[in-house]
């Protein structure tokens, strides 16, 4: 079985792996690299717990082939703490209960940031389209909204 | 066996591997190839990728516009020019999967999935393949009767002609989950207006086929008649002629041909 | 935010106490937004095999030949698992409580009872090449009649769906069919009543779809023992569990969970966990056994669906004088929890109202569907769904506004309910009155006075005279077998003893369970 070298930056830091033919990023983030923040929900697009940003745009890592990020940046929720300060939307998420078993949360975080990192300030709507692509069955989405409204220095409403 | 990945700087050579090996699928944004590898699917055993720029160009200053098979979703959106394919781009996914599906990749989605090729069929557009024996344009109708047998072909594009006025061309997608769901039904019109009579009806439909169809009887009732109540209520009658979906969890095949008159009527008379 | 409505309440609750009330931070939050947490798919193995399973592709079929030998040869697979493998291959959930019979096998041997039952599992070093190695299965089916509906099920001549019990009831104390309910005399109220309705109602079932789907690590460890972290929402539960099917004492495991990427009910079924281990021992190797998506929305247990029939008697004034119910648990191929969500609906009825006639019949049903499980609330949710349309069609009858119809039949503090305990605590009126107040819907001065605690008890407290009924019973319909039945099934489902040997000794008499769900038996005190 041949595997093919695969170089990329891994939240800032260059990492070298090989991987089996076939294999998914989110397989290569968690089993190879051993970035467990990226979660397995579904491996059909339809959850976004496995969410991460290539080159800063929001994609489904399981539904990406690992090898088409050769070069480019990936980040994971690992990257959001800064030393021992959580990120604005860490707390914010921490602080309004948008998390409750914390399985979606990874990928909630992610797109969140890609959001933010576009649009600093979102509308509410603007907040529900960006997170309409990750499934929480726990909390309902209204606790994460606030969240990220907060986050964002938006008025959550009740 | 593990799966051999091969990539391509031509397109060509792609197409060329494409067609010579059966258990090889071509990747595009990932959605439909990983999606199968990850739920075990065995009868792929060779991922063929291109690097090829020209699958990623968008040609959108014209009245004709092309679309490279590999350009996402997000991109359109991004695209003023395309403004009048942003509502069948946006229905799809959430961003994370229109960063990653192609306009390529929706042509072979299955029911529910593959709303934004219910809006290439009511624009009668032009799909570019490249098989074994070269390259070659058919129109979409034919392509999705024959999708079946596309397998072994690569699409390098799709072209269309821009719609005359916005309100030439409407979409539709009827989801239960908003703003995000798999598709009950996707309904997209072509009306172009010549003396106030509707000339050259395409109405397209999504989940109500196995692949996205025509109505072609509601076509018939809009043609050569000006957009008015009459007109409307003899296009939604006869909306469900000719169809034939299938029960599934987003809906049964009984309720989708129920409603696929009453969300015609609400498209062509502009109601919300 | 939470209110505390000390107008309502004002004795249920010290002013003094210090956290309930009030908000306050989990203690997983810090884990959970910084990615942390650990799941069980989290763990990381050196050497870890992947196991998936052969699922039935038929809903009732008599499995006439298993050959798994070209899968066997297939690349990468360490080892195939069939039922004869499997210790102690028949088991039931609730046989730790001593509540029913061993009916669900691990892996499916002689007959499969419903679409995607697993018959045989693979370990193999990659997902990729378990998938290859399921392809290379060659199962020989013979069909058999199904049946999906709960009503067909009971009817003479139906499919056996499940040989252990054969009228496809579950047995309740050895004898019953049925959760029996009986207070007053509902069909003599019937016959008085002024108004009569008679309702069918049905929920379809419904998956948990978990964010997480159910699995299990197995591990050997050094001492002996197997590590499993696993999904389960009921960790002791699964010990006991696995170690029954696998035959050793529970110590042999050291179960770590605790983290659950969503359950509501779904994962305590211990669907992987025995499988995993067993992949374990056979191969010395980690094992890990995940649902796919598909797997977890297909094949995962869902919350039961249900159909019930309420016929209500009602008086001109608004007075329910009478309520018979009957209703339908759909259990599917195996029991799984389905016979303790009958125990609980029966509990529940007539629902919070105080009824002078109850009747009540609650079947758990067997047919060729995917077994049911918990799904919060179950056994209560779709009765009260039923009990609740039905409440807003009696009082559309009667003339009544449908919030003051509710407060005139709620049940109040000292009313004697109709499985024979009297009220406490009972809060119904206020609820409503509250809910009207929010919603800005007008009721009149008399209901907006009533109180849970004013004119219960007294008369409401009599346990009226009920019949009883003759207990002449027919035995188990002998038409509702059918020609594969002939089959002596406790000889073809028993396996051959096992071959992995237990890692260490095993007590005289294992006793799996000791302790009993008192609210099975319904012997709970207060």
């Amino acid at each position: 079985m041949s595997k093919t070298p695969l170089q990329f930056r891994h939240n800032g830091r260059d990492v070298a792996i090989f991987v089996d033919g076939g294999t998914n990023l989110l397989v290569a983030l968690r089993e190879l690299i051993g970035d467990m923040t990226p979660k397995f929900g579904c491996g059909q697009g339809g959850c976004g717990t496995c969410s991460v940003l290539v080159d800063g745009e929001l994609h489904l890592s399981c539904l990406t082939l690992a090898e088409t990020v050769a070069g480019r940046s990936v980040e994971t929720l690992d990257s959001l703490k800064q030393g021992p300060n959580l990120h604005p939307l860490q707390r914010a998420f921490a602080d309004n209960f948008a998390a409750q078993c914390g399985y979606c949360t990874p990928g909630m975080l992610m797109a969140a940031k890609a959001l933010l990192d576009r649009n600093p300030q979102p509308s509410r709507a603007e907040i529900v389209e960006a997170i309409s692509g990750n499934i929480c069955r726990c909390t309902g989405y209204e606790p994460i909204i606030n969240a990220i409204l907060a986050a964002s220095g938006g008025r959550a409403s009740a | 066996m593990s799966v051999t990945v091969k990539t391509f700087t031509s397109s060509s050579e792609a197409a060329a591997a494409l067609s010579s090996d059966r258990s090889a699928r071509y990747l595009g944004g990932g959605t439909l190839v990983m999606r199968a590898l990850n739920e075990g699917d065995i009868s792929i055993s060779t991922v063929v990728r291109a690097n090829d720029q020209a699958l990623s160009r968008i040609d959108a200053s014209g009245p004709r516009i092309t679309l490279g098979a590999g350009v996402t979703f997000a991109r359109i959106l991004a695209e003023r020019d395309l403004a009048f394919l942003h509502a069948p781009a946006r229905s799809i996914g959430g961003p994370a999967v229109r960063n990653m599906g192609t306009v390529g990749g929706n042509l072979f989605a299955p029911s529910p999935y593959g709303d934004f090729t219910v809006a290439l069929l009511a624009l009668d557009a032009t799909v570019a393949v490249q098989g074994g024996f070269g390259a070659r344009d058919i129109p979409i109708e034919e392509f999705l009767q024959s999708r079946e047998r596309q397998a072994g072909t690569l699409v390098l594009s799709v072209s269309c002609t821009r719609p005359a006025s916005a309100d030439a061309f409407r979409y539709r997608k009827v989801a239960r989950i908003k703003p995000k769901g798999g598709s009950v039904i996707t309904l997209a019109a072509h009306l172009p207006i010549s003396g106030g009579r509707i000339a050259g009806a395409r109405i397209a439909l999504g989940s109500m086929a196995p692949t996205q169809i025509r109505a072609r009887a509601a076509e018939r009732a809009l043609e050569g008649r000006s957009l008015d109540a009459p007109s409307i209520a003899a296009a939604a009658s006869a909306a469900s002629e000719g169809t034939s979906p299938s029960d599934n969890a987003l809906g049964s095949a009984w309720y989708r041909r129920e409603i696929v008159g009453v969300h015609l009527r609400r498209l062509l008379s502009g109601q919300e | 935010m939470l209110e505390l409505r000390k107008d309502i309440f004002a004795d249920e609750r010290d002013d003094n106490l210090k956290e309930i009330g009030k908000g306050t931070q989990r203690q997983d939050m810090l884990g959970h937004v910084t990615g942390t947490s650990t799941y069980f798919g989290d763990h990381k193995l050196q050497g870890m095999l992947h196991l998936k399973v052969v699922r039935s592709s038929h809903a009732h079929a008599r499995l006439r030949r298993i050959d798994t030998s070209d899968a066997e040869r297939s690349q990468g697979v360490r080892r195939v698992i069939r039922g004869a493998d499997v210790p102690r291959n028949l088991n039931t959930l609730l046989s730790l409580i001593n509540f029913g019979k061993d009916d669900e096998p691990s892996l499916a041997v002689d007959k499969v009872r419903y679409n995607g039952e697993p018959i045989v599992a693979i370990v193999a070093d990659s997902e990729r090449e378990a998938f290859e190695a399921i392809a290379k299965v060659r199962i020989d089916y013979e069909p058999l009649p199904t049946v999906f509906d709960v009503e067909d099920a009971l009817k003479p001549g139906a499919p056996v769906v499940n040989e252990t019990y054969p009228k496809n009831t579950f047995t309740y104390h050895d004898v019953y069919d049925h959760q029996k309910l009986r207070f007053g005399d509902a069909d003599a109220a019937l016959a008085t009543a002024d108004h009569v309705l008679e309702q069918r109602y049905q929920m379809s079932p419904i998956e948990h779809a978990p964010t997480e789907t159910n699995g299990a690590i197995a591990a050997p460890d050094t001492n002996g023992r197997y590590v499993v972290y696993t999904s389960t929402q009921a960790l002791f539960f699964s010990v006991d569990t696995c170690a029954k099917i696998l035959d050793v004492p529970s110590n042999t495991f050291h179960f770590i969970g605790g983290t659950v990427g969503g359950g509501f009910g779904g994962k305590v079924d211990t669907l992987t966990e025995p499988l995993a281990i067993l992949g374990a021992m056979l191969t010395g190797r980690p094992v890990r056994y995940v649902f796919g998506r598909e797997e977890e929305m297909q094949y995962g247990p869902p919350r039961g669906a249900e159909r019930i029939y309420i016929k209500d008697g009602v008086m001109r004034d608004g007075r329910i004088v009478a309520r018979k119910i009957r209703a339908y648990f759909d259990s599917g191929a195996y029991t799984r929890l389905s016979s303790y969500a009958a125990v609980k609906c029966a509990a529940h009825l007539p629902g919070p109202y105080t009824i002078p006639n109850v009747y009540g019949d609650v079947y758990c049903i067997f047919t060729n569907r995917t077994p049911a499980t918990a799904m919060r609330g179950f056994g209560v949710t779709a009765m009260d769904f039923a009990i609740e349309c039905q409440m807003d069609k009696l009082a559309h009858l009667v003339g009544m506004d449908p919030m003051e119809f509710r407060i005139l039949n709620a049940y109040r503090d000292g009313d004697m309910k109709a499985h024979r305990r009297e009220a406490k605590n009972t809060a119904l009126i206020e609820c409503v009155q509250v809910a009207a107040e929010k919603a800005k819907w007008p009721i009149r001065e008399e209901f907006r006075r009533a109180s849970s605690r004013k004119d219960g008890g007294g008369s409401r407290a009599a346990i009226p005279p009920t019949p009883t009924e003759s207990r002449a019973r027919p035995a188990a319909p002998t038409q509702q077998r059918t020609t594969y039945d002939r089959l002596p099934p406790t000889v073809t489902r028993e396996p051959p003893p096992p071959t992995p040997p237990p890692p260490s000794p095993r007590p005289a008499a294992p006793s799996h369970g000791a302790t009993r769900f008192s609210s099975v038996f319904g012997t709970r005190r207060r």
